[in-house]
Order: C-alpha cells, then structure tokens, then sequence
C-alpha cells in the first residue's frame, strides 16, 4: 500500500462545559500520514496546541482498538465516520486526501449532554442497564455451566446482539435520538437465553420505560441506527424487542 | 522475609480449609460496613457486584464514563477453567501445575491453587448472567486449546470473550447500582490514600468533570486498577491505563513485588511510525494455525509470495519441534526479537516477522472438499473454500488487521511484532490479597500473584474474576469482622485534610512548572528508555543507563511540562501528566528490580543469564523468592523478600523442545 502525506482542514466543535454555548474552529494541520489513525491525527493537533499554549481538544477514547465504545465523534456528518461497521478510534487517514476538510462534530442527543468540546454524557445507557439489563443471580448462585444446553443457534444469536458496545453512535445517528437498538440489543441478548428467561417480561416493560425517561425520542424506522453502528447491530432486534414489549404488556402478570 | 500468611495443611486443602474457618460478619452488621472499590474492569466490577449483594456499603470508582469500559473488555481469546469437559486429562492439578510452569516457578504455590479451584466455579458464574460463550451443536460450552498447553480447556465467545465477561460483571454491577448497594463514581481518580492507625480509611478522589477534590470514608480499600503496561508508552494497554492508584498505594507503605516482569505478546500489529500511539494486539489464538517465519536469506526484500518455500526459515518450528508455534509468549516474542536483530525482519521498519495463513487456507480448503464431497475442483475453488473457513473462526481478527494496515490478510502474510501487553509485577499481596497496609487489598492484574514471571493465555480473565466473585468475598470478611466497632470516621478528620492537602499541593505544582515541554513528549521519551532497556531483553549496562536516564528525564519533567487549563475544572493534560509522573518513578524501580535480579525467568530475560543456545537460565539457588519493594524516599527502596516455597511441583528447565 503506497503511504502518503497530506495537509488537511478541520473544523471542530469547541465547548467550554455543558451549560457554555459552543462554536466550530477551523485549524489546519500539516504533514498528517496516511498511516495514521483519525485519533492520532488529533493527537498531532493538541500537542501543537498545547505548544502555543492553547487549550487541546477533549474527546473521549480508550482502547483504541474498536472494543471499549468510549470512542465517539460525528465526522463530516456520520457517527464514527465513513467507514461501515467501524468506530472512530480504527478510522485510518488513508480514507483523506491532500486538502480535504473534515468537520468534526460531538455526538447530539437531548440525552447525551455534552461535557466539553466532542465529550458526551452517556450515563443515560447505563442507567438503562440498571433498570433490568442483566440478570438477577448472586455469586454463588449458579448450577454447571453445562447444566443447561442452549440451542447454537439461538446462542450465536444471543451472541451478536450482545457484542454491542454502548458507544451511542445509533443514537447519534437517529434523527429522533431514539435509543431503541441499544436497548433491543441487550433485550435480545438476554431474552434468547434461558438464563434470562425469568425476567423475560419485567425487563423488557422497565427498559423501555427508563428509556422513555432519559428523553431519547421514538423509533421511526430508518434504520439509520443499524447503517452506523460499529457493530453491525441488526435492526432485526428492535422487531424482536416490539414482540417482547406487546407480549409483555399484553400479559397480566409482569413476570 | 515477607509472610503470606499461607493457611497450613495438604496444598489442595488450603482453601476450604481457609473459608470453613474464617470469621463472618453477620447481615446486619455488613449494612454498616463501607467498601470502597477502585478500578471497575473484572477484578473490581466482579468485587463490586459480589459485596454489594452480600449487603456491604460499596463505593465503586473508575475514571471511563462508565464500567464497561474497563481494559478487561479488550482481552480477545477466551478464559482457562478445569472442567474438563472435553474428558482429555484435565484437572485442577493440570491447571495449577501449567499455571506454575508456564510462570518459570516465579509465583505462589498456594494462590495459584486456589486459582485453578474457584476457575469452574467462574464458568458456572458467568453462564448465569447470560455470558453467550461459543457452543457446540449440541448446545454444550465449547473449548479451544491456547499457548503453552495440551489440553482444551478455554472458554470463549468468539474473539470477543473479555468483553463478554466484562459485561456479564458490569450488569451485575448495575444491578446493585440499582438496589442502592454500590454508589458509581464514573469519571473520577483516586490521587491519594488516606492511611488512619496504620489502616487504609479511604480515598482522595478527582473528579474529572468538574476538577474538584472529593473525599471518601471506607473501612477498607480495594485496588483493582489492572497493569502498569503502559510505562513503555506504547502498548496493548488502553490509553487511560495507569498505575496511580497503586503507586500512590505503594508509596504509602504497600510493597511493590516483581516490577520487572512484563509480558511482551509475540503476535501485535507492528508500528507504524512516530506517531503511533497505542498497540494493537492480534489474538494468540492465531499461532494455532498460523505459520511463523521470516525470508531465510539476510536483508530479502522480494514480496513474501515471491519467497521459495525452501527459503524461508520457519523459526520457531525450527527451533521448537515440540511446541512449534505455539511455545508459551515469552518464548516466541524473544525468538522473533532474536531474528529482527540478526537483520531477517521484515516490513519497512525491518521490526516484524510474518504470520502467515496460506498453509491453513489450503489445508481448511482441502477438508471442506472431503466434507462436502465435491470432487475434482480447481486449487483457486479450494483456496477461497479455505478462505471462507478461516473468516469463520478468524474473521474480527483479519479484519481488524486489513483496518489498521490497510492490507488483505487473506491475500498477503500478517506482519506481526512482540509488543508490552501484561505485567506480572505489582502490589505485593498475602494469601488473602491484602497489601502491607491493613485494609488495603489489591486484586487483578494490579497485584502480583499468580502468574510468576510469565503469565499464560486466557489466565488473567479467569484471576481477575477468580478475585472478584470467589476470594475478596471471603478474605474481606475476615478483616472487616473486627471492624464492626469502628463506625463512620468523618472526612474532616486530620488524615482526610493532610492527604487532600497533599493532592492539592501537588496538582498546583504540576501546573505551575508550566514550562516548554508537553506531557506526551515526556511520556514517549519514557517508553523510548524501558523499550530499549528494560524490554525484551536486558542487561546490566543497559539498566545501568536506564536509570540515570530516567532521572534525568525526572528532574527535566518537574522543571519543563507544560499542561494548559486550569485545576478547577476538566483538564485532560493535567490527569495525564499525574499518571506519567508515576509512570517515570515506576520505570526507575523496574530498571532496579531487573538489575538486581540476577538470572532469566520468563519475560525477565538478562543477556548475561542465558544458555548456550540463548534459553533463559534460571537461577534457583539464590532467587527463588518474590522481590517486594518498600519505597524509601525518593529513588531509594528497601528490598524486602517472599521465599517460594514448592512443596507440591518441583522446579525444573522449562523446556518446549
């Protein structure tokens, strides 16, 4: 693969704190390689701010290596950027050429304020997990892992929907802001497995409405949610967390 | 000497011998008892979950926006348990015996027991939460074998497994939240112990949102804040990774045991330039059908296709017959070093040997001919039914590859280099997992116990779990049961004041050098020095230089970084510049650790300490104990002593011939 050099324009969304009216700046930066990845290149930029004394981007990452979902960022107008199934931490700068301008915005949703600059809050997600995401079984609980089989099929379902990372790019892709396919994903998750299957009924029911509460709005079926997910997350769960809402609330008993 | 505090009686009778009798503190009394948990990956999420449901008051700490994102969550190839399911020979002797040796006899018989015992009971766990673990047809867990071993004994969920695990604990996590059991603290730092009586009494914590100091009463800490990796700069470690909390720890009278022993894994993506920031780790269960090699002619610069077969030099099958490609990680990093120092490596850099897959395409491609009896078909027809099998097992892995070097693994041999992934090292713990302060435990990666010198594959999921769910529950009973009678200390007590004081101070001091010089140029500069020095492989000269390097660089960081912002509110630069402060102290004690130890043991290779044909020589006669660091003062540490005892295994060569 032939590397290269290019110099490009950003403009980037600065914000002081959450309750600060923010803006974009424009910056140049030189001399960035092909080779590099988006947050590296970011990298190039705050250290030559730091040097002139200015105050460097904040944005949220990790691991770096597309697992840990802290990573966020609009990038010309798509969370996580152009790549299909990628998060912004593994966009590589081969994907820019010499002079382009790339527009680097934090992901927006009522529900996720922004911190500082590209920052958000995301404690919504986690608030939601709280309110039926797991299952109710202490240390010591369990019987033999082999006790119970679980059909490879419905395992390997149970699998992909569970590799979502909870970085919010469905949300920040939603023109509604609606958070339905994190939240299928873990309905999904938990609600093929037998292990789940005694808080199959609550869980779904108190998901959906901490859902509500965060103020993430409705799905309306675009699927702009599955198109960005970095996870390839299948809009086939929101179908499958309808059927276990309207089952659930249809039944008398919420167990 | 050191006392672990090891139960007596029969090694495999320790443990429930320990918990029949240990003292309880009974239900009404654990609602007055605070916990304060730091680091939330699975060590300190499993923790966390565990003792809020037995009903301690748990504050939980970590600084990521929220507990899934711990590192744990990165690990790829699966989690050990003896359940032998797979009925070839497996046991929790086998476990515990691989897990010594695999360590070169460099850690504690007795954890390592205790280990390989509660590993069942982690599958067990994990299959109730609803962690989706790769099955068979059938509906039964499946196995895989990994580096270093002969039986199938790993657990898995795709390349995936750490995060499932992690997501597992960090509902269980969430659930308590939700109960009111565990207080979260996401988005916050420990900077500071606060030591009552000679007991740890809680935290001086940042809030990293808004800047503020924040104290925090508990009747005992947890440190589960993972490995110092990222000391060398650029590693598989998460960016935020850092020792902080543990040095800070240490240098409050914890022990720091075994610095110097750090995993470098054989198979990452290599680097790239100067640039780059961070490491990417490709999986090792890709060294079970991968094939190692580098061009056999010195300085080849031919593509890897247009190299013959018969010159190229399958070094690792070359020198290890028995164990090929799969050799225990501090084995195959050191041979690939071994071979890029010679001038046979590959790639722009000349740093990284190939991994290549054409053999196990070709070979997967011939089988499914046979399973789906197709005949007489084309070798291109076979290679891309080869190619669709390998994507099925592997194909996060390549694709993460093609992601980051824009290459097509499925056409073109990886190019992969050892890189700093694990440390071994770190706060020194008896049997119960308490440092050398009371009260204060440290669990995971973030204590040195089980591992020796060299950890094995999908053995720090099953410690830091193993930790989390199945020991602290026991151990910090048995401490907290003479508790009961201490109350609530305010924070306004003395102590609480003197260690905010000691942060503020601090803090103020890092901003007001406000010289030329940036956090990261220092932090490079670092890694630059423990690569090159106290990496793959050492020796006394070296370390020697090492050490005056690394205060120089101290003495230049407190006279020139330049971190911007201000202390009262979020600032990045200054979080980062507290971490790299420790990270400089760490890596001189990790140069006098490995200088002071003399002999090679797994990942701690001295060039002066080596067989002939260039194996690590151990030294069992004169280091068979574990080296726990006391800080002193400033570049001056005590070196206090654990002796290893082996009762049950008997040290012998490692040998993967």
């Amino acid at each position: 693969m032939q590397h290269y050099t290019m110099n490009l324009t950003l403009k980037v969304w600065r914000q002081k704190n959450t309750s600060a009216q923010g803006n974009f700046e424009t910056y140049s930066v030189k001399d960035i390689s092909s080779e590099m990845s988006f947050l590296e290149m970011f990298d190039v930029l705050n250290e030559r701010l730091i040097t002139e004394g200015k105050e460097p981007v904040a944005f949220d990452h990790d691991c770096r290596e597309g697992i840990c979902g802290m990573c966020s960022m609009v990038i010309n107008g798509r969370p996580h950027g152009p790549w299909k199934t990628n998060t912004t931490c593994q966009l590589h700068m081969r994907e820019y050429k010499d002079g382009d301008t790339i527009v680097v915005e934090p992901f927006r949703a009522n529900a996720f304020p922004v911190l500082k600059d590209l920052m958000v809050n995301r404690g919504a997600f986690d608030r939601i997990i709280q309110s039926g995401g797991f299952v109710s079984v202490n240390t010591g609980n369990a019987v033999d892992g082999n006790a119970m089989p679980v059909e490879k099929s419905k395992a390997d379902e149970a699998f992909s929907a569970a590799t979502c990372i909870g970085c919010g790019a469905c949300v920040a892709a939603c023109k509604n802001s609606s958070a339905m396919l994190f939240v299928s994903a873990k309905v999904a998750h938990l609600s093929l497995l037998p292990q789940g299957e005694p808080e199959r009924k609550s869980r779904v029911v108190n998901m959906i409405g901490q859902m509500d509460k965060e103020g993430f709005g409705s799905c309306t079926n675009t699927y702009s949610c599955e198109a960005e997910c970095p996870k390839g997350i299948s809009v086939l769960n929101i179908a499958r967390l309808n059927r276990e809402y309207l089952a659930a609330s249809f039944s008398g008993d919420k167990n | 000497m050191l006392n672990a505090k090891i139960p007596a009686g029969p090694l495999d009778n320790k443990w429930n011998n320990y918990k029949g009798s240990v003292r309880l503190v009974n239900p009404a009394n654990k609602r007055k008892l605070e916990i304060i948990i730091v680091g939330t990956g699975l060590a300190g999420a499993s923790a966390a979950a565990s003792l809020g449901e037995l009903g301690y008051k748990v504050k939980a700490f970590c600084f990521q926006d929220s507990p899934r994102r711990a590192h744990s969550i990165a690990a790829q190839g699966g989690i050990n348990a003896a359940k032998n399911y797979q009925n070839d020979g497996d046991s929790v002797y086998r476990l515990f015996y691989d897990t010594v040796k695999g360590g070169d006899y460099r850690s504690r018989e007795a954890n390592v027991h205790r280990l390989a015992e509660v590993s069942t009971s982690i599958i067990d766990q994990c299959v109730a939460q609803g962690v989706p673990f790769a099955r068979e047809y059938g509906g039964l867990l499946s196995n895989r074998s990994f580096g270093g071993t002969q039986v199938q004994r790993t657990f898995y969920a795709a390349g995936q497994t750490g995060q499932q695990l992690l997501i597992g604990a960090y509902q269980a996590l969430e659930r308590q939240v939700a109960l009111g059991n565990v207080t979260m603290h996401s988005r916050h730092e420990m900077l500071e112990l606060v030591i009552i009586d000679g007991k740890a009494r809680g935290i001086i914590a940042r809030n990293l949102i808004t800047g503020e100091l924040e104290r925090h009463f508990s009747h005992a800490v947890l440190l589960c804040t993972g490995g110092y990796g990222n000391v060398f700069y650029l590693s598989t470690n998460a960016m935020g990774s850092n020792v902080t909390a543990a040095w800070k720890a240490h240098k409050n009278g914890a022990n720091f045991a075994n610095p110097c022993f750090t995993q470098i894994h054989p198979t990452c993506i290599p680097v790239s330039g100067d640039h780059q920031s961070k490491l990417t780790l490709m999986s090792e269960s890709l060294r079970n059908d991968g094939r190692i090699w580098v061009p056999a002619k010195k300085g080849d610069t031919r593509k890897p296709f247009d190299i013959p077969e018969e010159e190229r030099d399958y070094y690792l099958e070359r020198r290890y017959p028995a164990f090929g490609n799969l050799v225990p990680r501090d084995v195959a990093s050191r041979a690939a070093k071994e071979r890029c120092d010679a001038g046979y490596g590959v790639g722009t850099s000349k740093q990284a040997v190939y991994l290549d897959y054409a053999d196990a395409i070709e070979r997967y491609g011939k089988s499914e001919v046979n399973k789906r009896n197709l005949g007489d078909i084309s070798h291109e027809a076979i290679i891309e039914l080869g190619k669709e099998v390998v994507k099925e097992k592997y194909g996060n892995l390549f694709d993460m590859y093609e992601k980051i070097t824009g290459e097509n693994p499925y056409q073109f041999p990886m190019r992969i280099f050892p890189a700093v992934h694990y440390t071994m090292g770190g706060l020194w713990v008896d049997y119960e997992l308490m440092t050398k302060i009371e009260g204060l435990y440290a669990l995971g990666e973030c204590n040195f116990s089980d591992h020796g010198a060299n950890r094995l594959g999908a053995s720090a999921l099953m410690q830091g779990l193993a930790d989390g769910y199945f020991v602290i529950p026991y151990t910090v009973g048995n401490y907290l049961s003479d508790e009961i009678r201490t109350g609530t200390i305010p924070t306004s007590h003395p102590a609480f004041e003197a260690a905010e004081a000691t942060v503020k101070s601090r803090l103020e001091k890092l901003k007001n050098i406000n010289g030329t010089q940036t956090v990261e140029s220092f932090h490079k500069r670092l890694g630059k020095i423990m690569w090159d020095k106290c990496g793959m492989a050492r020796n006394e000269e070296g370390l020697k230089e090492a050490i005056a390097e690394i205060q120089q660089l101290k003495r230049e960081f407190w006279s020139d970084v330049r971190i911007p912002g201000e202390i009262n509110a979020m600032n990045l630069e200054l979080d980062k510049a507290g971490r790299v402060a420790d990270f400089i102290e760490l890596g001189e004690l990790m140069c006098l650790d490995a200088l002071t130890r003399n002999e090679s043991c797994g990942g701690h290779f001295r060039e002066e300490f080596q067989s002939p044909d260039g194996e690590a020589l151990r030294d069992d006669a004169n280091y068979m104990f574990v080296s726990a660091w006391k800080y002193q003062n400033e570049s001056e540490w005590e070196l206090q002593k654990e002796e290893l005892l082996y009762d049950v295994v008997k040290p012998s060569q490692r040998s993967y011939k």
